[in-house]
């Protein structure tokens, strides 16, 4: 097989369903941060936090992939994203290994996969006993359309 | 005129270190020519402005130097020192023009002369041999001086200078966070110099970066005359705030946007001189530019007094373009429609001039104005002007900001918005009331709207206690309180850019990092106003203060304050009281059950104020109080004297607000002398305290009156006046319900407001001669200022006396005699 193909893949967990980002996009990986709530935003965006000086969103990718909320003893991880704009923070169950994988491997999203979770995964790689999902980052970043999601306050 | 001396006092500025080095370099045929052109300039706009002897000045130095120029005659330091004198005579004529209007007495006729002479002698024929060539040495001693003092610096420089400052405020705010919970001293003392010298450091190295706006400004007022010479109209213009000071990164961005704004309303904003007149404008249309800081942003404004934004013309040349479909265009704004003009490939020009009109301009303006964060908004006036409004952030900015907890979050809010802060503790508390839903607080006597930051925030409720604070802001022109929990602090923020997936929350302005290393959001003021709605029913309120003025006039209302049971303030008209009085108790007598004193040889009966008011409390100790003070009202020969507990004032203002009242005796509220004050209803405590008085006064005294009046606001502050006086009171809107209600019920006298719909006061009387059997009853024109309501009120008094006893000709009569 050759190497050139291989690519390699941060690895990530998101109640059952296990991802892998292009570990080229990925900065860094934190434990819980303290985050500030962000009154009136999209309900995605969970808050912002302070890394080092730079002020960081955090994106919850439950809510992102329209899943049940985190129960609140569990604390989210940080997966630091690079974007253009900034670095970006995914809020995940569980930060797994980097692996490195074959492109033979590799498939299209099946398409029994819930409509939320299609949208941001560019494909399956068929591990041997499970299945990794390859994340979009650009996709999963893209939080436009949900704005204006959290009811307003009352005046 | 201003710019005028100003733009000469620059260029004679110039033109000094011009001449003198002239002089060293009499051949150096630019530098003549660069003189020759300023002078011109001067003697141009002096014959345009009309300034004959400024013109004749510049005239005589002008022809001078073209001879200097041409060859014929050579710069000799006598010729040089002439036109020096010019300079001097210039400026000092144009000090006269600043001060006075006027070029001054002196007629400088031996100047001229001078000048001529110069010009006519022969001795400073050229000498062509003579080729000078001591031009160098100065040239580079002066570019040296220069070098020395300045050097350049990379503009990436700074930025990283400026991050690095930023980060560096952070770690001292954390520094002096960590330091007060540590009780060290010394520790203390070398975090309180790291403090001063941050500080310091900020400040600095934010100069580096700041320029006036003045720099891109300089260059417009050139641009504007060549456009306006180029499309055949006259401008001018004015320019307010040049020493803004803008971060050079924004300068740069807003060079370009402001230039083709101003060429736009050269272009297309100011109409031709000959339509200005026809619209009755001066000939010279006027581009105004103004810029400000607000709330940590810059705001520029470009004005024009012009034709104003045809907003129908937009929407048919949208139509024409296919921009906009039919239905839409028909329901668009006018805000809506004015954003067309932004969209690329629009143009409303009517022809393609080389100024403008080919569609590109205000496209680019907001595309380059947004690229830097900031807005574009425009509003405009037919037939009064255009405005557009660049609001520009200063991204990167460190500016002072206030720490405000509001649903257990913290806040920052840029101070610069920021007015005063209110803190209301116990019974104050309750302060804020509610006009229609919409909170507010009395603020010295006027209304200010409030919001509270966790609904508009949508946050939980965690104000504790009875405690409420008011932070109250400005926004563009106005003025709201936001209702936080607490206030914290104040600190030195740096205002950092949310995230893309944050940019359409208009509520924050950005974020910061905090003393404790946690983030927290800055409120974008204006955001949060419009949010809660404070902001956007402006015109209705300007509406209601209209109505206001036009009820209470430009003058004030004298009102009567005093205090009677539990009854802290109370307020009666002073027009409705006889005289204040003060009776020892010793001289009070009963008589047929009542409480009288003999007064001014007949008998007063007294009545006490706070048994009518409150009929069920117990007997008050008013009468223990000696001597008792007692408001007399009087009716003809009848007095009755109302006691009180103590007159406190008598108030001479405008009455701001009116609540209906919750209590018989009681008329309502309003606000008098910046607090709430009960307006006493006299007619119930006549009622209550000589009853067979009323009787008399409704057979003798009491008319029928018809209050004919648009608005329903200053009908009702009428009719409390009217009522309280004893009179019956009809309503009516136009001229049309007058005569209706006319129709139908027997009146008195109808008192009438000049502005009636439709046709005004003239209207009425000549719609009520026509109606044969109305033509016999008084009208009277309702007063808009309060001084002249008082004589209206005793006018009314007097006819209504009249009309219930005499013929109503005769009282008619009576009251026009008086007037």
């Amino acid at each position: 097989m050759s190497v050139a193909l291989a690519m390699q893949y941060a690895t990530f967990v998101v109640e059952d369903l296990f991802f892998g980002i292009d570990v080229l996009r990925v900065q860094e990986v934190l434990r819980y941060q303290e985050m500030t709530r962000i009154p009136l935003a999209p309900t995605v965006a969970e808050g912002l936090i302070n890394l080092r000086g730079q002020i960081v969103t955090a994106l919850d990718m439950r809510r992102r992939l329209g899943l049940e909320p985190r129960s609140s003893e569990r604390l989210p991880m940080n997966l630091v994203v690079r974007t253009e704009e900034g670095p970006v923070s995914l809020l995940v169950d569980e930060i797994g290994d980097v692996l490195q994988l074959d492109q033979a491997d590799f498939e299209a999203a099946p398409d029994n996969l819930s409509q939320a979770a299609r949208e941001l995964v560019q494909g399956v790689y068929k591990l041997k006993d499970r299945l990794l999902l390859v994340l979009d980052p650009d996709r999963a970043l893209e939080v436009n359309e949900f704005l204006e999601a959290r009811p307003a306050g009352s005046n | 005129m201003r710019e005028f001396i100003l733009e000469s006092t620059e260029n004679l500025n110039r033109l000094d270190s011009e001449i003198v080095e002239l002089e060293q370099k009499p051949a150096d045929k630019d530098l003549l020519a660069s003189v020759f052109r300023t002078i011109h300039t001067i003697k141009g706009t002096c014959g345009f402005l009309g300034f004959p002897l400024l013109e004749r000045i510049a005239h005589q130095a002008e022809n001078l130097l073209s001879l200097l120029r041409s060859g014929e005659k050579r710069a000799t330091p006598r010729v040089i020192a002439v036109i020096l004198e010019c300079m001097d005579a210039v400026r000092k004529i144009l000090a006269n023009l600043e001060r006075t209007e006027k070029e001054g007495p002196d007629e400088y006729g031996g100047l001229i002369d001078r000048l001529s002479s110069a010009i006519a002698d022969p001795e400073d024929v050229p000498d062509l041999t003579a080729a000078p060539q001591e031009a160098a040495p100065p040239e580079a001693e002066r570019s040296s001086a220069v070098s020395e003092s300045a050097i350049r610096v990379d503009v990436g420089l700074l930025d990283k200078l400026m991050n690095l400052v930023g980060e560096l405020v952070l770690a001292r705010n954390q520094v002096l966070q960590f330091t007060n919970q540590k009780e060290d001293g010394a520790l203390t003392a070398t975090a309180q110099r790291l403090n001063l010298i941050t500080t310091e450091l900020q400040e600095n190295v934010m100069k580096t970066r700041m320029q006036p706006i003045g720099v891109v400004w300089n260059k417009l007022p050139r641009l504007v005359r060549d456009t306006a010479n180029a499309c055949g109209k006259l401008v001018r213009l004015d320019l307010d705030g040049a020493g803004t000071e803008l971060d050079k990164t924004i300068i740069e961005a807003i060079k370009d946007p402001l230039t083709h704004l101003v060429r736009n309303c050269c272009d297309h904003g100011i109409e031709c001189p000959e339509e200005r007149v026809r619209a009755g404008k001066t000939p010279q249309g006027a581009i105004s530019l103004k810029a400000y800081h607000e709330g940590g942003q810059v705001n520029i404004e470009v004005a024009d007094d012009g034709a104003g934004v045809d907003v129908v013309a937009i929407k048919a040349k949208a139509l024409e373009k296919g921009l906009v479909r039919p239905e839409h265009a028909e329901r668009m704004s006018e805000h809506e429609a004015m954003q067309i003009m932004f969209v690329p490939g629009f143009s409303t020009a009517k022809t393609v001039t080389n100024v403008s009109g080919r569609g590109v301009g205000l496209d680019v303006v907001r595309c380059n104005i947004e690229r830097i964060g900031g807005t574009v908004d425009v509003s405009s006036t037919t037939g009064k002007g255009t405005m557009i409004r660049l609001k520009i952030p200063l991204t990167l900015a460190i500016i002072p900001g206030l720490v405000a907890a509001s649903g257990g979050e913290r806040f920052l809010i840029p101070q610069a918005s920021l007015l005063e802060l209110i803190r209301l503790e116990g019974d104050s508390a309750g302060r804020i009331e509610s006009v229609h839903g919409t909170p507010v607080y009395r603020r010295r006597g006027r209304l200010l709207p409030v919001a509270f930051l966790n609904r508009i925030l949508g946050l939980e409720n965690t104000a504790q206690g009875d405690l409420v604070n008011i932070v109250v802001l400005q926004a563009e022109d106005r003025q709201f309180g936001l209702v936080v929990d607490g206030i914290k602090d104040t600190q030195e923020i740096v205002v950092k850019p949310l995230g893309k997936q944050l940019k359409g929350l208009s509520v924050y302005s950005g974020a910061t990092i905090m003393g404790d290393g946690r983030v927290a959001l800055i409120l974008d003021v204006l955001g949060i106003g419009q949010r809660s709605g404070v902001l956007a029913n402006r015109e209705s309120q300007n509406h209601a203060a209209a109505q206001v003025t036009a009820a209470t006039g430009s003058d004030n209302q004298r009102i009567l304050l005093f205090r009677a049971g539990s009854f802290s303030r109370l307020a009666l008209p002073l027009s409705l009281v006889a005289r204040l009085e003060e009776f020892p108790q010793s001289m009070v007598e009963h008589a047929s059950g009542r409480q009288v004193v003999q007064y001014r040889g007949g008998i007063l009966t007294l009545v006490s104020l706070a048994s009518v008011l409150e009929p069920d409390s117990a007997p008050n100790s008013m009468l223990s109080r000696d001597p008792i003070q007692a408001i007399v009202v009087a009716d003809g020969q009848r007095s009755l004297g109302i006691m009180v507990d103590q007159i406190l004032d008598i108030a001479d203002e405008t009455v701001t607000v009116r609540q209906s009242a919750s209590r018989p005796g009681l008329l309502g509220s309003a606000v008098v002398g910046k607090e709430v004050t009960d307006f006493l209803d006299l007619r119930a405590v006549v009622e209550a305290a000589a009853p067979e008085w009323l009787e008399r006064q409704s057979q003798c005294q009491s008319a029928a009156i018809l209050l004919a009046e648009a608005s329903p606001f200053v009908r009702s502050l009428v009719r409390g006046e009217l009522e309280m006086a004893g009179h019956r009171v009809l309503e009516a809107s136009s001229t049309e319900e007058v005569l209706g209600r006319l129709e139908a019920r027997a009146v008195n006298l109808v008192l009438a407001a000049a502005d009636l719909p439709p046709k005004g006061f003239a209207g009425l009387q000549n719609a009520l001669k026509q109606q044969h059997k109305m033509g016999g009853i008084p009208v009277i024109e309702l007063a808009q200022s309060s001084g002249s309501r008082e004589a209206m009120f005793r006018s009314i008094a007097h006819l209504a006396s009249a009309l219930t006893s005499d013929s109503p000709a005769g009282a008619v009569e009576s009251v026009e005699g008086q007037g």
